[in-house]
């Protein structure tokens, strides 16, 4: 095993528990804008898109396809995150307190 | 590469994972929260940046444009969907990101085929991506109800997604041993794509909060393979952070259910209905109109109010809104009890009656507020069916048996607003309605309750 994969292993096994930690003390109120975030964190795919689409080396299939994935992780981005502003901004605790 | 070139980008991607990682942690508040979206709108925006820098990135052009359309796309998908689409909205953009993924994964395929480890990981990064991507359009039809929301069930299901499975594994392996004929990638693409069909074929609208917060899962475990594949440990951060907050709330939502993944996955929550509504079908409940509900409500002291799905498709959350101050006017303690699977995705009713402008503090999770309910003087459902059924607790027969449900039972007086007596989603007859103490008002939800706004003041 390369040196280079045991250290992604290494990251890996210390980005779960950390991720299952996290998620554990969101408020169960919170639970669908916890969702729409991290759908949009999920879209850190894009950092893979744009690496393909704009990479010398790829063939044109490869840039294409690289490209119509930036525009669907910015689909995902910018719903995500804007939604889930939406949804927060109507949280509020006391009556009264805009 | 130079290396101060190499250090800016790498600095980043540092700041974007630290970003993301932050606004998770914030989001545990709702006084924190909306620091959270921000540290997570910065995290992307650092990875961005941050791979626009990189010296493999040659040209720009088609990068920008691809966003600028992206952005004109997703914005107003964001801001004209109304609160009760969101769960559509959730799978909708799910959709999108794993199909991101899937596209990421195919291109760099196509790029440079590869085997053993590397193809290990865009095998795994595809299978998630494509499968994600249809379930999520699939899960979106059925929330939209463009699909039948019912369970679609056929005889040897299990048996033919296994074997399909099998048949996806096979190929996948054929690719990571040796380069396989051109055939072997496209066919490995489409059982991934029918895969994700036939996954959601046959679950029913009830269970649709366990799968999207599962499809949440695959899109993250897609991404963390992607950063495997790609060599890239910020997107195996954000993939891994991402795969177990989906996975978590997915356990939460089963457990809300007393079932396992496999029984939400594979189960036939179809089939014992009929048998079950033939039954009762014939016993009698008591009616009643708005006017006598509003005379119940107005002698009450204490009346907690239980939403579920029905209360969003009939938008009746504002209505309710004006009920609960014209009964906190009146000195009556008004509170709400969330059931963790009410609604059509995790903390769906949070959302709404935040909506709504009700205070997240008389929101109240099913442990804190079931002690409640034998104080209550009235416990009024709006819409919710499965989650208040009292045979969940002794009818070992029921599909819901020992399912955790909110003990409206207990109150003094039960209030059921209800479109008409048919069965739930889940198709289960629920004994609640027929109790001595349970009062039946049909009609819409919302202008149902919008009637008991208006008869409040003559009821005294």
């Amino acid at each position: 095993m390369s040196n280079e994969i045991e250290v992604s292993l290494y990251v890996l096994v210390l980005a779960v528990p950390l991720g299952l930690e996290l998620v554990r003390r969101v408020s169960p109120l919170l639970h669908t804008p916890l969702m729409s975030l991290t759908n949009a964190i999920s879209a850190i795919s894009v950092v893979g898109a744009i690496l393909i689409a704009g990479s010398g080396t790829a063939p044109t299939l490869s840039k294409v396809l690289g490209c119509v994935a930036v525009t669907c992780s910015t689909i995902n981005i910018v719903a995500g995150f804007l939604i889930t502003d939406r949804m927060l901004k109507m949280f509020r605790k006391k009556e009264g307190s805009k | 590469m130079t290396e101060a070139a190499g250090g800016v980008w790498q600095a980043a991607y540092i700041v974007a994972a630290l970003s993301i990682v932050l606004s998770i942690k914030w989001l545990s508040s709702p006084v924190t929260a909306r620091r959270g979206v921000f540290a997570g709108e910065f995290g992307l925006l650092f990875a961005i940046i941050g791979t626009l820098l990189r010296q493999e990135v040659l040209s720009y052009e088609w990068i920008l444009v691809a966003m600028a359309v992206g952005a004109a796309i997703g914005a107003p998908l964001a801001y004209l969907m109304p609160m009760t689409a969101v769960p559509q909205l959730t799978a909708l953009s799910h959709a999108f990101g794993a199909f991101a993924a899937a596209l990421v994964g195919t291109a760099e395929y196509y790029r440079e085929p590869a085997t053993g480890f590397k193809m290990t990981a865009l095998a795994i990064e595809i299978v998630l991506g494509y499968l994600t991507t249809t379930a999520s359009v699939m899960a979106f039809g059925k929330l939209q109800e463009i699909i039948p929301t019912r369970p679609m069930t056929y005889r040897g299901q299990n048996v033919v997604n296994l074997s399909l499975f099998a048949f996806a594994l096979a190929l996948g392996g054929w690719m990571i041993y040796q380069p396989a004929p051109n055939w072997v990638f496209p066919a490995f693409v489409g059982l991934a794509l029918l895969f994700g069909v036939l996954l959601i074929m046959p679950i029913g609208g009830g269970d649709m909060p366990t799968v999207i917060a599962l499809l949440n899962s695959y899109a993250g475990a897609a991404c963390c393979a992607m950063g495997f594949a790609l060599e890239n440990r910020l997107l195996i951060i954000a993939g891994a952070v991402n795969a177990s907050s989906g996975f978590i709330l997915s356990v939460i939502m089963c457990k809300a259910m007393n079932r396992s993944f496999t029984n939400v996955l594979f189960g036939a929550f179809g089939q014992v209905q009929a048998g079950a509504a033939a039954k009762t079908a014939a016993k009698p409940v008591k009616s009643a109109t708005a006017e006598d509900a509003a005379q119940v409500l107005a002698s009450a002291r204490k009346v907690i109010i239980v939403p579920g799905y029905g209360m969003a498709v009939a938008q009746a959350q504002h209505k309710l809104r004006e009920l609960t101050d014209a009964l906190t006017k009146r000195g009556v303690d008004v509170e709400f009890a969330i059931h963790p699977v009410a609604g059509r995705m995790p903390g769906h009713m949070n959302v709404l009656l935040a909506e709504a402008d009700i205070p997240y503090d008389r929101l109240h999770e099913m442990e804190d507020i079931n002690p409640d309910f034998a104080e209550a003087d009235v416990a009024l459902v709006i819409g919710a069916n499965d989650v208040v059924n009292p045979a969940a607790r002794h009818d070992t027969t029921s599909p819901i048996y020992g399912m955790p449900i909110l003990d409206v039972d207990k109150a003094q007086t039960v209030m059921v607003i209800k479109r008409s007596m048919n069965p739930g989603f889940a198709g289960i007859d629920n004994e609640l309605y027929y109790m001595d103490r349970t009062l039946m008002l049909f009609g819409d939800a919302k202008s149902f309750v919008g009637e008991i706004v208006k008869a409040l003041p003559a009821a005294g």
